[in-house]
């Protein structure tokens, strides 16, 4: 199938008007560029949509009111995909705030015990929150991701309130420091403990990220004067012109500037290292998809007719998948580019 | 209709259209003062281009510098600084002339 009918296809959620303005695929053709899968590297698996944040910029739309959840036969097929497939090295987890799927504990454990990297995004303040539906403590999970060895990958917009609370919440900030700190506490971010502790940046505004190393100093300087919090890398993402952050753009009148800046912004080295072509996406449900951001807009690979799922999961299919690029696209190509382990190039 | 339309910022090059050559050695002299890490950074520069945006009350450049703030790592804090150093500059500036009307005051005998 085409890359133009499987586009055509499922286009819930796109606007084919913007389809025809920012063009991905005509820009590909412009720079005589192809981004073929590379392979599986990663299994990024979202098990949630609930949260108990709703932030501004969230491309999932996730919040205390959603209720989409990962069952247990799902998580366990997943589980049994990675133990088949040695290639696949990563298992990445993320949500809503994966902690607060009722599976989340048992597919980190057994993740682990098929010794494979485990990612978590962690959202911090769930830790001190809680889950917002039940009330069930999640004040262990600093002890549970150490003694796991699990990648903690966390949202930190900026290393002060202001950014940080606009984007995610009022309190945020100062929760996020307080978990933050329990993480260090078990040795997270600490040079000789071998537990890693990222942060992620997006920008609180209609703009793109600044430079990631530069923007790494500030944190490190800034968070450790501070607070003395330490930790390992800082990823600058871009916001995606998807769901709720789109909604935004089109509030502030802003979607179509924003589009020619990311257009304008594209750079063929950062396209050559987007993540979709090393992994692919896990949706609650079981689908599978070329990245998060397609999973939220609906648009799911096929095999042999039917949506490809964790239950019908082909490797060498999926290697020699086309994969399905849209406007969003854009996004995560301009200037540096932005994946979910930050710049790509 | 606003005098200053913010869309006319993208028209910029149309300068050169009666001098083309003098608007590229502008625009490379331009990019390479703003817009390349040098002894300073670009963040750097971005901040003092900022700040004499507002003494020069260029709204093209206020939206561009703002923008390009944030897009070097800059937060509201650092730009407002920024600013007040330009307001306090002026403030001086405007004091130090004061120099001048005492000189105007002693000539007339007044002072």
């Amino acid at each position: 199938m085409s890359q133009a009918h499987a586009l055509k296809r499922k286009i819930v959620s796109i606007d084919p008007s913007d389809e025809v303005k920012y063009n991905f695929y005509k820009t590909l053709g412009d720079k005589r560029q192809e981004l073929p899968p590379l392979g599986i590297d990663t299994l990024q698996v979202n098990v949630t949509r609930l949260c108990n944040q709703s932030c501004v910029h969230c491309h999932v739309d996730a919040s205390p009111r959603r209720t989409e959840q990962m069952d247990l036969d799902t998580a366990n097929r997943c589980l049994e995909i990675l133990g088949e497939h040695q290639q696949i090295k990563n298992l990445d987890i993320t949500g809503g705030a994966p902690e607060l799927n009722p599976h989340f504990d048992h597919l980190v454990r057994e993740a682990v015990k098929l010794c494979k990297h485990v990612m978590v995004r962690h959202n911090l303040t769930v830790t001190i929150d809680g889950n917002p539906v039940t009330g069930e403590s999640k004040s262990y999970l600093p002890r549970f991701y150490a003694e796991n060895g699990v990648e903690v990958i966390s949202s930190l917009p900026y290393y002060q309130e202001y950014f940080t609370d606009k984007q995610r919440g009022k309190g945020v900030f100062e929760k996020s420091i307080q978990a933050i700190l329990l993480l260090n506490a078990v040795g997270y971010g600490r040079d000789d403990s071998g537990l890693v502790l990222n942060f992620v940046y997006n920008p609180a505004g209609v703009f793109l990220p600044p430079p990631q190393k530069s923007l790494e100093s500030d944190f490190k300087r800034e968070l450790q004067r501070k607070y003395g919090i330490v930790f390992n890398n800082l990823y600058t993402i871009t916001n995606m012109p998807i769901n709720r952050f789109k909604q935004q753009l089109k509030k502030l009148d802003a979607y179509d500037e924003y589009m020619t800046r990311l257009v304008n912004a594209y750079n063929p080295a950062a396209a050559e290292g987007v993540m979709c072509r090393s992994l692919v996406s896990v949706g609650y449900d079981g689908r599978i998809f070329d990245c998060d951001f397609n999973q939220m807009l609906d648009l799911e690979i096929r095999g042999s007719g039917k949506p490809m799922t964790v239950f019908n999961f082909d490797y060498e299919g999926l290697t020699r998948r086309r994969i399905i690029f849209a406007s969003h696209c854009f996004g995560c190509t301009a200037g540096s580019g932005s994946s979910c382990g930050g710049a790509t190039a | 209709m606003d005098y200053y339309d913010p869309k006319d910022l993208k028209r910029f090059s149309e300068m050169g259209k009666f001098g083309q050559e003098l608007m590229k050695k502008f625009l490379d002299y331009y990019n390479a003062a703003t817009g390349e890490d040098g002894a300073l950074t670009k963040r750097e520069k971005a901040l003092i281009a900022l700040a004499v945006a507002h003494v020069k009350q260029c709204p093209y450049c206020i939206d561009a510098y703002t923008t390009q703030c944030l897009e070097t790592g800059s937060d509201p804090e650092q730009m407002t600084e920024a600013i007040h150093v330009a307001a306090s500059m002026e403030a001086g500036i405007t004091l130090i002339h004061g120099i001048q009307m005492h000189n105007a005051l002693e000539k007339q005998g007044a002072l």
